[in-house]
């Protein structure tokens, strides 16, 4: 258990236990706050709470049989976790992924990361006080969630990414609900905008609050909004692209005030960016082609293929009972996840089954950030600097 | 994913040989991701040095992994994600070390962000940090015993 030592000098301070059960931790995040009189003078962060040992649950499954526990991780944006367990699995085995694939898998994790920012907005307009942008934002989420629901069957645990390509091809009609939303969504922004960027109330628990600058960032190894609120304009989709994401036109959206406000700008920005991506990938993604590589005894056969074909059938029982083993080697594979850099290790040793697999997750280390922002600052700005920082405890946990 | 051909053109590389040729045991890449292999007593100047040095500016530590090799000795192997911003590059290094005492120097005054890598690492394989200002378990309560994502950790209780 973490405990905190008094500051030295400081003689009529209060130790104050914030969660694990506090509505604005956004999970199980326990903080214990030195406090004199309403302002902290030591925060101490204890995690753990969740922690479930998810890699090392891997270690025991096969390649395939993983990517349904990095679902598990993230769990506002499940598919980004598929996509760097995915992605890294397909680096050891230097598979190359067919192009309708790629941009079906672009276009889905824009669309979770809208999902992902709209519950951030939601929970942290709420801590703050504004309770109709949190209904507003789950109302839209809603409509994200039954379209991953239609390709996957799933609202959050998708495994809709596979090794090699995608699950199942999208049903018919699925790219009209897209297209639905990418004609109602930008005003849904601008409505979110409406209630929050002038409200002087907004204002005043965001601007100057929490305030990262850019050495100390990237000091911390802070990623994602958190960072580019700083000025440092660090995005893996542009630095290290993956999956096609340098055939895409986007601006990165960058603020150097790093404060809550400057945070809560990039990431509104990064939802309109991302409805662009997704409008050009609905025009990239080719109307007929193969959602799966062309690589037996990885990937498995279609199913039409099974009734006719031998060594269909054979690679599908083989792949389902015993897996498949990539060359033995360590390959690390980075992703712009919702909340940062997400990056995933694996270490092959030859055998059916990840050897190790670890996971890097953005809020474990954004989390770290949360002293040097609120050390010396109100404890009504502990609450600010939780939810700009958009946490999401089961990927810190693991 | 195309091979690396020529390991010693790389910046970072040929610095280092520059810099202390005997701190290298080996080199690796593997599907673009280049490896440098350090003996553990030179990681923590050659941190510094990466990290200082105007043109690498490696000064972003993305991830600290550890993986266990275990019966292989030496057993333990540490794996620190660097990345340069202004040169979009990214190196891994890379230290091994013993079994018996498994004792690594920290690199926190380096990287800040270390401090919970580490943490992570010291609660999951019980390897230690020499200079970690708080060295605890992260995840696991403090009286938990032995190191689960060790490769000798037992999976499965009694029956």
């Amino acid at each position: 258990m973490t405990t905190i030592q008094t500051a030295t000098g400081a003689t009529n301070t209060m130790v104050l236990n914030m969660g694990p059960q506090h509505p604005s931790t956004h999970g199980v995040l326990r903080i214990l706050l030195e406090l004199d009189g309403e302002t902290v003078v030591k925060a101490g962060v204890d995690i753990g709470y969740l922690h479930t040992g998810i890699e090392k649950t891997a270690e025991s499954l096969t390649y395939s049989q993983t990517i349904t526990i990095t679902d598990r991780m993230d769990y506002l944006a499940p598919l980004s976790n598929n996509l760097a367990y995915c992605l890294s699995v397909e680096k050891l085995l230097d598979l190359q992924v067919p192009k309708r694939a790629q941009y079906i898998r672009v276009l889905l994790t824009e669309l979770t990361r809208i999902g992902s920012h709209l519950v951030w907005l939601g929970t942290h307009a709420i801590d703050l006080g504004a309770m109709s942008v949190f209904l507003y934002c789950f109302r839209e989420r809603e409509e994200l969630l039954k379209l991953f629901e239609m390709v996957s069957g799933q609202r959050m645990m998708t495994s809709y990414f596979r090794i090699g390509g995608l699950a199942l091809e999208p049903p018919t009609g699925w790219l009209d609900r897209v297209r639905n939303i990418l004609q109602s969504f930008p005003s849904r922004i601008d409505e979110y905008e409406d209630l929050l960027t002038k409200n002087r109330i907004w204002l005043a628990r965001t601007q100057g609050v929490g305030i990262l600058t850019a050495d100390d960032a990237i000091a911390l190894g802070v990623s994602g909004p958190s960072l580019r609120g700083s000025g440092v304009d660090y995005d893996v989709r542009k630095y290290f692209p993956y999956s096609s994401y340098d055939e895409f036109d986007f601006t990165v959206q960058v603020r150097t005030e790093g404060d809550c406000y400057a945070r809560y700008l990039c990431r509104i920005g990064e939802m309109r960016e991302s409805l662009k991506i997704v409008r050009q990938a609905m025009e990239k993604i080719p109307a007929e082609g193969p959602i799966k590589a062309d690589a037996p005894g990885i990937v498995p056969p279609q199913r039409e293929k099974m009734k006719t074909e031998m060594e269909a059938l054979i690679y599908h029982f083989k792949i389902f009972t015993e897996g498949f083993a990539p060359p033995p080697g360590e390959v690390y594979q980075r992703i712009e996840s919702p909340r940062g850099e997400l990056a995933c290790f694996i270490a092959s040793d030859g055998s059916q089954r990840p050897y190790r697999m670890k996971m890097r997750t953005p809020s474990f280390v954004n989390l770290q950030a949360l002293q040097k922002m609120v050390e010396g600052r109100l404890i009504a700005d502990v609450i600010a600097s939780i939810g700009t920082l958009d946490i999401v405890l089961g990927e810190i946990d693991r | 994913m195309t091979e690396t051909p020529d390991l010693e053109q790389h910046p970072a590389i040929a610095k280092i040989r520059a810099w202390r040729p005997e701190a290298v045991a080996g080199l690796i890449s593997f599907r673009g991701d280049v490896t440098v292999i350090v003996y553990p007593e030179h990681l923590r100047p050659l941190a510094e040095m990466l990290a200082k040095d105007p043109f690498l500016a490696y000064t972003y530590l993305s991830d600290v992994t550890a993986m266990d090799r275990f019966p292989i000795e030496p057993r333990f192997e540490l794996n620190y994600h660097l990345l340069s911003l202004s040169r979009r590059d990214s190196l891994c290094l890379r230290v091994r070390l013993q079994g018996e005492n498994p004792v690594m120097e920290t690199v926190i005054p380096v990287w800040p962000t270390a401090n919970w890598h580490e943490r992570e690492i010291f609660d999951l394989f019980g390897v230690r940090f020499e200079g970690h200002p708080d060295l605890r378990r992260l995840f696991l309560p403090e009286d938990w015993e032995g190191y689960p994502l060790r490769k000798d950790y037992p999976v499965e209780g009694p029956r």
